[in-house]
């Protein structure tokens, strides 16, 4: 059939458009690159090996929280209730090996189900009886955090816990005199998550609705995508990750504290819009949130060098990274919106 | 082509909080064939479609599918069954790719992985198997709202749909790619698929279509070859009033205005950049001014300058002879300018609110939040302007999104009219719905105007254009080329004459 074919470029450039995509990645991998090289130039032992694997250490939870926030934020929801989630774990973890006596390869697969069971119960509540994911979220924050209280208002040591002594265990890259450095197993345990994320997210239907879901709900639905799954998936992914999260913690500080986590969710919040994900939904990646913690913890590390800083300090300076990060893309957003015209 | 239909609805009943809007509806579609399903806005067309696509479930009847009866849960459900829709505001979500949107929920996979390359091969293939060649790696917001509608009908086309809807697919699109797309149309029908399509343009329903069903008020009129019903009794049939109606819609007597009163709205080299080129226009009052042009010229961008709602860049605007300073959506509603908008869902209407509500909005605002309009005269005036506009519904208390179209369309223009402003901007206010409430909107803005309202009238229709106006201004690639005010200049080949001319002499 000889028929006119109808060609349109897209209005934008591929290559503006590839590009535009990862300006705040971009943004956020050139601040950490400025961040160390003036940590190098002002504070000496700045260039020590081990300050990077660091990061990976102290906030391990962290980022394993945040990658479960990744996949809320990308489906246009919020998790507030990780915080709670991840001390009650933590808590779980305590009192059911030590209180309790079972053996902890018993408890920690138990608490990693609670996870999962719990979100896709907040999740399923939120889709279902179309609660706002907000709300629904904060009644998981008060309710977990009232639990883990109820169980112990003071700390519980793990100490004499054989199983949680393996998470600390280091594995060594070279010697640590001579340039080398060393990471325990939760790091791994977090590169883990943050891999298996990437993948899910980019290469798998699941991970692509999550992409539509946050583009267009309606639409989503409309194209005949399992919006049900995806949304109950999602917050079942990020309360398995909030789970995780306390059995890393329990790792690394061998103890339960009821009061951990306190505010937790929104570091993590912060650290996934500082790693360029769009707060709307339907745009982000997770190496980017990967680079947000890393921000995060590099903004501590810098305050712990200055010495004379109060630690404060590290919150102020999140504070105006947040909106800078969120008035960038509103910028960026704006200007795609003009190009269209 | 089989006779033996391949969906058959037979007393289809819908209700909707106390509203029928389906009363024991038949629709039968036979493979092959492009059906239309006709009907005013609110007859219940897309209340139909709906049922049929498991959007909602009916309260009465049934639906055969292929000989079995079916009933769909949702849009999914209907999907698998061979239902595909195409809806007419698109829905894809634009933050994917060309190729993501295509193959969403269905990709090609290499084990439980998404085979990029192989969507990406045959996302080229299924496109160009329509006639269109995009960059399909490219997300889909960096395409026009006609493309991505292409790209919407591609997708419904892959799923091997047995039965095609199109809703309203055409109302964004310019001629050539309504061409691409009918073209479409009649070899998806000719390789056996079954097609209903709703359109207000008669024209291409009457181009494409072999059937067609009627319906009225939530009730079947009946179902006729396309050949057997000429365009008048067509209308009839959706209208159930006299062809007459439309007849005496016509060209509106043009208004004596004084010849040197001052202008109501002066515009003095007003522009925005990348928006429209600076312009020279004069609004008097009781005067209609249309503004003519293609999609895309600027006309939109030119109303949204005079109603304050974006920025100048350049020149002036003056009202009643005063400059204005900075020009605003509130200034200019407290200056008497009324803005109703394009896009009546998203810049006009709150869904969620009634009727009665929305209607008060600007009224309320006018007045100030603490002092609230008496309940009674609130109601008097509702009810005056619900009879007044022939909305329907006339339910001052339902959810507006409840209402169809055209009469959402009416519930925004009462807005308007209770602030009684001096200037209305009428954006595009006929589209989308059906020839009744056009009459209807057309004839109150030749009321309005004979009252001594200026009325600034956008629409893509030019023949609506010549009817109401008293002015012309055409515009052409976002500048404002002539303005048109002889009696004789009034027609639509003279505004085609000036697009067509003015762009070539460049």
């Amino acid at each position: 059939m000889s028929s006119p074919t109808l060609t349109e470029r897209p209005t934008r450039s591929t290559l503006f458009d590839g590009l535009s995509r990862y300006i705040p990645i971009g943004a956020t991998v050139a601040l950490l690159a400025a961040m160390y090289l003036g940590g190098i130039a002002n504070y000496p032992n700045f260039d020590n090996p081990q300050l990077i694997p660091d990061l990976f250490i102290g906030n391990a939870g962290l980022l394993i929280v945040a990658v479960g926030m990744t996949f809320v934020i990308l489906s246009g929801g919020i998790d507030l209730s990780v915080g709670s989630v991840m001390a009650f774990s933590t808590m779980a973890c305590a009192w059911l090996t030590v209180e309790a006596g079972l053996p902890a390869s018993i408890v920690v697969p138990a608490v990693l189900v609670f996870g999962v069971l719990s979100g896709a119960f907040t999740g399923a509540i939120i889709h279902y009886f179309n609660v706002q994911p907000f709300i629904a979220t904060l009644a998981g924050l008060f309710l977990y955090r009232g639990l883990t209280l109820q169980i112990s208002d003071h700390d519980m040591s793990i100490r004499d816990i054989d199983f949680f002594s393996w998470g600390m265990q280091r594995i060594e890259f070279g010697d640590p005199r001579d340039g080398g450095f060393s990471l325990p197993y939760i790091s791994f345990i977090a590169f883990g998550v943050v891999i298996l994320a990437f993948i899910v997210l980019h290469y798998t239907r699941f991970g692509r609705s999550v992409y539509a879901v946050g583009g267009s709900e309606q639409s989503a639905l409309l194209m005949g995508l399992p919006v049900a799954r995806t949304k109950v998936g999602v917050y079942a992914i990020s309360g398995f990750c909030a789970a995780l999260g306390g059995v890393v913690a329990a790792f690394y500080t061998k103890s339960a504290n009821p009061l951990a986590g306190v505010g937790l969710e929104l570091d993590a919040i912060a650290a996934v819009v500082v790693g360029g994900t769009l707060l709307t939904g339907g745009a982000g990646f997770v190496l980017g949130t990967v680079a947000g913690v890393m921000v995060m913890g590099m903004l501590t590390t810098i305050i712990a060098f200055q010495g004379n800083l109060s630690s404060w300090w590290a919150r102020i300076v999140v504070g105006v990274l947040l909106l800078a990060f969120i008035l960038l893309q509103r910028v960026l957003a704006r200007s795609g919106e003009k190009r269209k015209g | 082509m089989s006779d033996e239909p391949i969906v058959q609805m037979t007393g289809i009943t819908k209700d909707f909080t106390g509203v029928r809007a389906l009363d024991g509806v038949d629709f039968t579609l036979r493979p092959g064939e492009i059906h239309a399903i006709m009907g005013e806005n609110g007859a219940g067309k897309s209340t139909l479609i709906k049922v049929l696509t498991g959007v909602h479930s009916p309260d009465a009847g049934r639906i055969l599918l292929d000989g079995e009866p079916v009933r769909f849960n949702s849009p999914g459900h209907a999907q698998a069954g061979g239902i595909a829709t195409v809806y007419q505001e698109v829905n894809l979500t634009e933050n994917l790719s060309v190729a993501e949107n295509l193959f969403a929920g269905r990709e090609p996979r290499l084990g439980p992985f998404i085979n990029f390359r192989a969507m990406r091969r045959r996302a080229k293939a299924l496109l160009s198997d329509i006639g269109v060649d995009l960059n399909v790696a490219a997300p889909l917001s960096s395409y026009s709202i006609a493309t991505q509608q292409l790209v919407a009908i591609a997708r419904a086309v892959d799923i091997d749909a047995k039965v095609l809807i199109l809703d309203e697919p055409t109302s964004s699109l310019d001629r050539e790619e309504v061409a691409v797309l009918l073209r479409v149309m009649r070899s998806l029908a000719d390789s056996g698929c079954a097609m209903v399509f709703i359109s207000h343009f008669l024209d291409q329903v009457y181009e494409i279509c072999d059937r067609m069903t009627v319906l009225r008020n939530g009730t079947l009129v009946g179902e006729w070859a396309t050949a057997d019903l000429p365009e008048n009794e067509l209308i009839g049939h959706m209208l159930g009033r006299e062809v007459e109606t439309l007849d005496a819609l016509d060209r509106r007597r043009p208004h004596d205005r004084p010849a040197q009163s001052t202008p109501l709205v002066s515009a003095a080299g007003l522009g925005r950049k990348g928006a429209v080129a600076p312009f020279d226009l004069d609004i008097h009052e009781g005067e209609v001014i249309g503004l003519a042009g293609l999609l895309g010229s600027g006309r939109t961008e030119t109303a949204r300058l005079i109603a304050g709602a974006d920025r100048h860049d350049t020149g002036t605007i003056a009202f009643d002879g005063r400059r204005i300073g900075g020009h605003s959506p509130r200034t200019a509603a407290a200056r008497g300018i009324g803005f109703c908008p394009e896009n009546r869902k998203t810049e006009g209407l709150v869904g969620d609110l009634t009727v009665a509500e929305n209607m008060i909005l600007a009224m309320q605002a006018s007045r100030g939040w603490a002092r609230a309009i008496p309940p009674a005269r609130r109601s008097e005036l509702v009810a005056e302007f619900i009879d007044k506009l022939d909305i329907r519904p006339a339910n001052p208390d339902l959810p507006v999104r409840h209402l169809s179209g055209g009469n959402q369309q009416k519930v925004l223009l009462a807005r308007w009219m209770l602030i009684e402003p001096r200037l209305l901007i009428l954006d595009e206010p006929t589209r989308g719905i059906d020839v009744g409430a056009k009459a209807d909107i057309q004839r109150l803005v030749a009321e309005l105007s004979d009252a001594g309202m200026a009325v600034l009238f956008i629409s893509a229709e030019l023949d609506e254009v010549t009817r109401l106006s008293d002015r012309i201004a055409v515009l052409r690639d976002r500048e404002l080329i002539d303005i048109l005010h002889e009696e004789s200049d009034m027609t639509t080949d003279r505004i085609v004459d000036t697009i067509v001319t003015r762009g070539s002499a460049e």
